[in-house]
């Protein structure tokens, strides 16, 4: 943190800082480092992604409703039940879709099944 | 999928996590965008995308590929959680999914504490008035022990005791602030489920328990422990912690929810000496246990039965027990918090014979208590613990209490 400290952190050394390595040696899942690097970057855009998304959703909420929207009005806003539900929907249809490769992978009959490659060349001989 | 299915789809009941607005509010609390508000929404469905849609996968996987792969090999089953262990953490898919989870962790601190930093000065300053009305003992000679210093725990950088600015309350802010998140809403609007099941587990077992004094031991931000306080009105509770930042927030956010009979003492629970002995009705602690270590968990049963009084009760929640009706792969999963999340006691904590443990502390054994406990959420719009279907091996509330009856 620069300066006094006192002083409340700028945004930015409030980033470094919200940012810093938890002590304790990190785990890292996959045998190519490279791989989880550009995966943790592409969640993050995801969910940057996401809070946009939602706060299009509430300035359409806002629009239809009142006709107008001010900054301070997004800040306000709260969903209603339903509205909150609709809203936890689309999460979760949002990451059913960014994540549908996993779901593939998790999926069990494809341990039991053949490569396209294998069906032709069977195909070709039937 | 036809417009029928499509229906069907949108008609089921939705059991997705609550929106983060519904989170309860305090004047401690810290204030939070629309956007920051999201961004803690995505991580709360995104942890629960995981478990309830990859999950199951890998225990697919484990039956199906796992087990047959390390009989092929061995000529026979995995015999402990650390060979199930072995079988996991080669596999593509447990890869993918501890890969996206270490990042919800990390994620989610990030948001949290992006959250706290920029408005430390005025939580401060919040903190501060609110703890000058309300009751707080502060001890500068009380430091940190080594199994907090050792490693951060879950992810959460400069731990709970690091002081950022002077009469920091960022890491308490940052804790109170997320934990909505990490359990998607199953601990309650003020995340303080763990202690009204503790609340009804006590009063179940003890019709009529008016414990005079109780003692909360690695009390935190004191979020546990003020409905044990609100249930016992005419009890003076003793809440105490290492780390004075949770100490600070929690007198302070104590006194905001209007909770005037909880002192926060900042002491160490492996050494009370400032405490008189058996001067306890009721010693507990929540959430504690797991984050410490062999050597203060045999002091930390030593004070709890030099404190409680005659005719006392002690109890102290922490994970489900890997006990022989627990499968091998559900306490392999439990463990991945331990390597995994800068838990390393969460797993040693299931080979010491705790029951031994307390027997050697003074306690007697025919007096032990072994139960399950569950969060109880306060809310409709919330999830119930004990209803919860989808299992994350760590997040859900649905834990077991040791502890022991007192002679009177």
């Amino acid at each position: 943190m620069s300066g006094d400290c006192h002083d409340e952190p700028t945004p930015l050394d409030a980033l470094r800082l919200a940012g810093a390595k938890a002590r304790g040696k990190r785990p890292w899942f996959f045998d190519d480092p490279d791989v989880e690097r550009v995966l943790s970057i592409t969640m993050a855009v995801a969910g940057e992604l996401a809070v946009l998304r939602q706060r299009l959703d509430t300035i359409e909420e806002l629009l239809e409703t009142r006709g107008s929207v001010t900054r301070e009005d997004i800040e306000a806003f709260v969903p209603d039940q339903a509205h909150a539900e609709r809203r936890g929907r689309w999460y979760q249809e949002y990451l059913a879709r960014i994540l549908r490769i996993v779901q593939q992978e998790s999926e069990a009959h494809d341990r039991d099944e053949h490569t396209s490659e294998e069906v032709g060349e069977r195909l070709g001989r039937e | 999928m036809g417009p029928e299915t499509a229906k069907a789809v949108t008609d089921t009941l939705y059991d997705g996590p609550p929106d983060y607005r519904t989170v309860g509010r305090h004047r401690l609390l810290p204030t939070t965008t629309h956007d920051q508000v999201e961004r803690y929404n995505f991580l709360a469905h995104l942890n629960r995308h995981l478990a309830s849609q990859v999950l199951p996968g890998i225990e697919r996987a484990y039956v199906e590929e796992m087990i047959p792969a390390f009989r092929r090999r061995h000529g026979r089953d995995p015999e402990s959680r650390h060979e199930v262990r072995g079988t996991l953490e080669v596999h593509p898919l447990y890869r993918t999914w501890s890969a996206l989870r270490r990042n919800t962790m990390e994620m989610r601190q990030q948001a949290g504490l992006s959250v706290v930093l920029p408005q430390i000065r005025e939580l401060v300053e919040r903190a501060g008035h609110a703890s000058k009305t309300s009751r707080l003992r502060l001890d500068a000679d009380v430091s940190p022990p080594r199994y907090l210093t050792a490693v951060d725990h879950h992810c959460m950088p400069g731990s709970y005791f690091t002081e950022r600015v002077p009469d920091d309350v960022s890491a308490p802010a940052n804790y109170d602030s997320g934990l909505f998140v990490t359990t998607g809403g199953m601990l309650g609007r003020f995340a303080d489920g763990g202690g009204h099941g503790m609340v009804a587990f006590v009063k179940a077992r003890r019709p009529g328990f008016s414990p005079r004094r109780i003692l909360d031991l690695g009390c935190g931000l004191g979020h546990n422990i003020l409905p044990v306080a609100s249930a016992f009105p005419d009890a003076q509770v003793t809440a105490v912690d290492v780390a004075a930042p949770m100490l600070r927030y929690g007198a302070a956010r104590a006194a905001s929810l209007g909770v005037d009979n909880v002192e926060f003492v900042q002491a160490d629970a492996t050494d009370l000496a400032g405490l008189e002995d058996g001067s306890f009705d009721w010693v507990q602690s929540i959430m504690f246990l797991h984050e410490t270590s062999l050597k203060a968990l045999r002091r930390v049963m030593a004070e709890s039965r030099r404190l409680v009084a005659p005719g006392g009760i002690v109890t102290h929640v922490e994970q489900p027990r890997y006990d022989g009706s627990m499968p091998l792969f559900e306490q392999a999963m439990r463990d991945w918090d331990a390597f995994h999340n800068n838990e390393p006691f969460w797993t040693k904590l299931h080979e010491i014979d705790l029951d031994s443990l307390m027997v050697a502390a003074g306690f007697d054994r025919e007096r032990l208590i072994h139960a399950g406990v569950y969060a109880i959420a306060d809310g409709d719009a919330l999830p119930d613990a004990a209803a919860e279907h989808v299992e994350d091996y760590g997040r859900k509330p649905a834990w077991h209490v040791t502890g022991a009856e007192v002679p009177p």
